[in-house]
């Protein structure tokens, strides 16, 4: 026998911890997506496919921009204390994750603004006219455009990567202090950000090898997972119950169904009998994918929760 | 610098929940919620059970991931000390420092920013013991500083054996039960 009774009763912290509900999930996917968006832009902007008229690199960065932006809302809305956001931009905690990303995403908006500058809408061109000569300089420019993508690479990994290291870094959820989480939410990004731009591409090309691509990370993907899981399984007992939460506890149903049946597996078939032109691209894989990415932040999310030390 | 802790003796405490009262009136904490409770641990087959009844609440850990896993300082270690505290006009209420605290020892105000045990500071200052230590009726609660060796938790810790909560998760927390 092992029984706790308690006397403590507190408003979303027992009977099990549930501080962070949809709110969170949401956010850590969006922020996944526009990572994944703002290093497959950067790559052809390195790549100098903006010389294509048809390249995504030049409609990405809006979407991205309206992405992020709906992410954030979604932060600001899971605050208890709204009226106070504007102390997280009056310090930098070294030690924070959570200052880092604050700070980290407010990096984004101008490196996003130099993408979205290299191809203005002829809307904003007719009010602003000089920005035309302005994209038209930095176009000219090739060593300008290389580095506009490195910088959108390089900050769109940072971003990436702090979706995961914001959970990673807190220790009391044992589900959630695994060295390789901030790898799985990056990968997971990607793959989400290739599967949505192969949806929306114009390019024939870039959708064939995002295809490709999305295939690859989705492969990273389950390897990076069988990393975690067997990490987990390998540590104290209460990371081992945390693993058993995703394998055969109360998330085992949803966790093997939808994200990595539906969301990987089923998904990556499909699209490998694509790319081999057994059957015709269809947008059934992709938007697997993006669903089985956001269910993947619902679980780890409300599972790592529900895990704990004993 | 001094570092403030409790020692609490499990074989004296019933669980009166007087000390959780005691909180209760002294810091105006909301109705519905509580910074100190009692936990009774049964462990054991029958006929060899032992239970073991706690006064619980924030650890003040000295290696506190609620201060740093913060965004915006509002929790920090004060000098007094080293309590952890929340300034309430700089805490945003991002519940990062809840997730973060293994011993489930925060909560939200309905006013919007994290709340928790303070070992009733206003009273420290003022030279006397936190409310729950002082309405204790078994006297099973001791307060001050364990870094000093002359200090009556230190004298109880060197005669008595005694363990913290969750050691495991490497916070160093400054509450300590003796067995």
């Amino acid at each position: 026998m092992f029984e706790i009774t308690t006397t403590r009763h507190n408003h979303l912290i027992d009977p099990i911890l549930h501080a962070w509900t949809w709110q969170i999930p949401v956010y850590l996917f969006l922020g996944g997506l526009v990572a994944g968006m703002m290093i497959i832009s950067g790559f052809f902007l390195f790549r100098g496919r903006h010389k294509e008229e048809s390249c995504s690199c030049f409609y990405l960065p809006y979407i991205s921009f309206i992405i992020l932006s709906v992410g954030m809302l979604f932060l600001f809305l899971d605050l208890e204390h709204k009226q106070y956001v504007w102390r997280l931009y009056t310090t930098f905690q070294i030690t924070s994750p959570m200052s880092w990303g604050a700070w980290i995403l407010i990096l984004v908006y101008p490196i996003l603004l130099a993408n979205m500058i290299l191809r203005v809408p002829k809307s904003v061109v007719k009010k602003i006219p000089k920005i035309e000569e302005f994209s038209k300089k930095i176009l000219e420019h090739k060593w300008a455009v290389k580095n506009i993508g490195i910088i959108n690479m390089l900050l769109g990994a940072m971003v990436g990567m702090y979706t995961g290291i914001l959970l990673s870094s807190l220790g009391a959820r044992p589900l959630w202090s695994s060295a390789v989480l901030w790898m799985l939410f990056l990968v997971s990004g990607l793959s989400g950000a290739a599967a949505f731009v192969h949806l929306i591409a114009k390019n024939d090309y870039e959708r064939k090898l995002l295809a490709k691509s999305d295939n690859g990370f989705l492969v990273i993907e389950l390897f990076v997972i069988a990393m975690m899981i067997i990490g987990l399984l390998t540590s104290s007992s209460s990371h081992m119950a945390a693993a058993i939460l995703l394998l055969n506890g109360p998330y085992a149903s949803v966790f093997w169904v939808f994200v990595v049946g539906m969301g990987i597996v089923i998904p990556l078939f499909i699209q490998l009998l694509a790319v081999n032109q057994k059957i015709h691209h269809t947008p059934i894989a992709p938007i697997m994918v993006i669903v089985g990415g956001l269910i993947l932040r619902f679980v780890i999310v409300s599972a790592g929760q529900l895990s704990h030390w004993f | 610098m001094a570092r403030y802790g409790m020692v609490i003796d499990t074989k004296k405490c019933v669980g009166c929940t007087d000390c959780v009262i005691a909180c209760e009136t002294e810091n105006n904490v909301p109705e519905g919620f509580a910074r100190d409770w009692i936990e009774q641990i049964a462990v054991g087959k029958f006929p060899d059970t032992t239970v073991e009844i706690r006064s619980e609440r924030c650890n003040h850990c000295s290696d506190a991931p609620c201060v740093t896993c913060c965004p915006t300082g509002a929790s920090h270690h004060s000098d007094l000390g080293g309590i952890v505290l929340v300034t309430p006009n700089e805490c945003i209420g991002c519940k990062a420092c809840i997730e973060s605290c293994p011993y489930g020892a925060r909560f939200v105000n309905p006013e919007g920013y994290v709340e928790k045990c303070t070992f009733c500071i206003h009273r420290v200052k003022e030279g006397k013991d936190p409310a729950c230590v002082s309405v204790c009726p078994t006297h099973c609660m001791h307060f001050g500083d364990l870094d000093d060796p002359n200090s009556e938790v230190s004298k109880l810790l060197q005669k008595r054996r005694n363990h913290s909560l969750i050691p495991e998760a490497g916070t160093n927390p400054n509450i300590f039960y003796l067995t």
